[in-house]
């Protein structure tokens, strides 16, 4: 469907499988299930019908009056990932991924979260096709995001605090990768970004591509113009923005919008204490894939910091990588005080409360909107709701003053 | 010259009626000091000593491991200080000393990248290279670069390994093969499974090289039955735990030593 990757599951020289051999197998039976599965009408139609039935997709590309009216400048569109059952973009993949580990006859699943969306969207498509799941959070992320520790017990999934390294995505992703070597014969580990050893960039990508397919068809819809301007997306590891990104990114060069990579600069790119991995980091390799990442000198992996949990990671998919590279896609950074402003802006003009990881992509496009002008038009992949964000939000705003308790 | 040290190394063992003994430290762990005294103590039992360079993600290891290297890092232990423990170790014994290393640490090295690595472990006196995250089919460059110094590539094998990955890996394989007795991480074990046996023969038909099995050797009690049957014996996370509680290295080493002994 998309020129990549290779069949060595290269996105160019990104990509790959940096995994104990132990994985190897599991990953030639994966990347083998996962081909046939796509190739069987039977299963892509069943994900189609849990999309739409449970999942409530297509999901909605809504004009944003107001925010364009307050921008100053471009039309704003918001593809409205928000609105899906669970509140995120995540649910497009664990509803595939947890298909396929049915198909495969894997009896247990496993998945890392960072914000716990993933998690939670997980354990959600792990209850309703009735298979157990585990899923790895680090300390201080389950700290930040009590609400959805609570929601993934509620649907009855057990939560493992990891208490290694950072305590933060990059190594509950570590553990997981460790249970699936151990139990390597009956798990599926259902990983949530465009990340970790091939097939999974490809296939998360594939899972989430839905939401730019259906926002192409939408926007021409809606305004009779072929493409927007600019599609604009938060990256962490950068699922939502793949799925959105995907299906403009191997048009022709002269027909592609900008895709425009919102990456969380944390506390100033400068000061070391971000996440932005492309636009500040160098090569090597993380979690089974080469990719841009943050590391020392020594290739050691280096802590991300971000106010939003779920782009808190030192690392950035291999497509994204290449896309760089390859100027197919811009990558930019926005700070923790610039998200933190967005976030209260949009609720306040909009009467959305965006997720802190979408409102890095909002405070970009408040600048990208007035430079693009009044003829423009801009898509904002709405990755998630910020119902999540309320507590860790209210903490860092009372902290400087912003709202008054 | 340094070429075959590795093979003839376990030969050495073999023909000595033992299964080579290859213990395993975290270099600068507990502190850099004790790292020195305790491989120093190791290099008069071992056959092979086997340094890891301490990584910040090693998804292949267990938490006695995984601490390990923490604590390493934490103490401000670098790539460079690494080799340079192992340059002084080397300076004063025969016994083959191998890197364990994770490939970022390699891939990202500042004096030119894994070439520049590879020559670097060369020059510190390392025989070989043990990789736990890099299957050979992402090794091309690597391999290469170990060619061209002499130095040894030792890649892993495991139970989920088919025929086919076993010929892939094996090949890849100089000094010896590094055989995963167990589907799971580092981590010292009561008993380990029944399919040892099974998965070193399943080796010794596509390979002659020696077979080290790891993982999960403890003591005594497990490192006999693997002696029985594998050319070596890895033991890292029961060492590195000793290590770190400050207990009896020498001691450890010598019951398993004897425990690599084979009936005649």
């Amino acid at each position: 469907m998309y020129p990549m990757p290779n069949d060595r599951g290269r996105f160019g020289m990104y990509g790959g499988r940096y995994v104990p051999e132990t994985l190897i197998p599991a990953l030639d039976e994966l990347t083998s299930a996962y081909q046939e599965a796509r190739q069987d009408p039977t299963f892509n139609e069943h994900v189609t019908r849990v999309l739409q039935e449970y999942v409530g997709r297509p999901s909605r590309l809504s004009y944003a009056e107001n925010l364009t009216r307050a921008y100053g400048g471009a039309h704003i569109w918001l593809k409205r990932e928000d609105l899906n059952h669970t509140g995120a973009h995540k649910i497009n993949n664990t509803v595939g991924q947890v298909l396929l580990a049915k198909r495969m006859g894997k009896t247990r699943i496993i998945a890392e979260t960072g914000a716990g969306q993933h998690g939670v969207a997980t354990a959600t498509a792990a209850a309703m096709f009735g298979l157990p799941c585990v899923v790895y959070m680090g300390e201080e992320d389950v700290r930040r995001q009590a609400l959805n520790v609570f929601r993934m017990r509620l649907l009855g999934a057990e939560v493992i605090p990891v208490t290694s390294g950072t305590r933060t995505l990059k190594d509950a992703t570590n553990e997981a990768i460790r249970d699936w070597v151990t139990n390597v014969r009956d798990t599926f580990y259902v990983i949530g970004s465009v990340v970790g050893p091939h097939p999974y960039p490809m296939m998360v990508r594939d899972f989430q591509s839905v939401i730019g397919e259906e926002t192409i068809s939408q926007f021409q819809e809606r305004t009779g113009r072929e493409m927007p301007d600019a599609v604009v997306a938060c990256v962490g590891g950068g699922s939502n923005a793949i799925g959105i990104f995907a299906p403009f990114a191997y048009l022709d060069p002269a027909k592609r919008p900008r895709l425009i990579g919102v990456e969380a600069a944390g506390h100033g790119v400068e000061t070391g204490s971000h996440a932005a991995s492309i636009s500040a980091g160098k090569r090597g390799v993380l979690h089974g894939a080469m990719m841009y990442l943050m590391s020392s000198n020594d290739g050691q992996i280096t802590p991300a910091h971000s106010v939003s949990a779920g782009l808190d990671y030192p690392g950035v998919g291999p497509e994204h990588s290449y896309y760089a590279d390859e100027g197919m896609a811009e990558y930019v950074g926005v700070d923790d005080a610039e998200a933190l402003r967005a976030f209260q802006h949009v609720a306040e003009v909009e009467g959305i409360i965006p997720a802190l990881e979408t409102s890095h992509a909002f405070a970009y496009v408040q600048h990208l909107a007035p430079e693009l002008g009044p003829d423009a038009h801009i898509v904002i992949n709405l990755s998630g709701r910020g119902d999540k964000d309320v507590n860790e939000a209210m903490r860092v705003l009372e902290r400087v003053g912003e709202v008054s308790s | 010259m340094t070429a075959g040290r590795l093979r003839g190394a376990f030969e050495a063992a073999a023909s000595d009626g033992r299964s080579a003994f290859v213990p395993y430290m975290t270099a600068g762990f507990p502190d850099r000091r004790a790292f020195m005294r305790n491989a120093k103590t190791l290099l008069e039992a071992a056959d092979v000593l086997e340094v890891g360079l301490p990584f910040s993600d090693p998804l292949g290891d267990g938490p006695t491991i995984q601490r390990s290297s923490e604590t390493a890092l934490a103490s401000g232990v670098t790539t460079q200080d690494v080799l340079d423990m192992v340059r002084d170790l080397t300076a004063e014994t025969s016994t083959p000393v191998v890197i364990m290393s994770y490939y970022n640490p390699i891939y990202c090295y500042e004096d030119g990248g894994e070439a520049g690595f590879v020559q670097a472990a060369k020059a510190a006196g390392a025989a070989g290279l043990i990789l736990p995250d890099l299957p050979p089919d992402e090794g091309d460059t690597l391999i290469q670069a170990a060619r061209d110094v002499d130095l040894d590539t030792v890649f892993l094998v495991a139970p989920t390994s088919t025929e086919e990955r076993l010929k892939r890996v094996t090949d890849a394989c100089r000094g010896f093969i590094y055989a995963v007795s167990v589907t799971g991480v580092t981590g010292a074990r009561d008993a380990l499974p029944a399919d040892v046996p099974d998965l070193v023969r399943r080796v010794k038909a596509v390979s002659d090289l020696p077979v080290a099995v790891g993982f999960g050797v403890s003591g005594a009690a497990t490192a006999k039955p693997v002696a029985d049957v594998a050319d070596g014996v890895v033991v890292g996370s029961a060492i590195v735990k000793t290590a770190g509680d400050g207990g009896d290295v020498a001691a450890l080493a010598h019951e398993i030593r004897s425990a690599c002994v084979r009936d005649a």
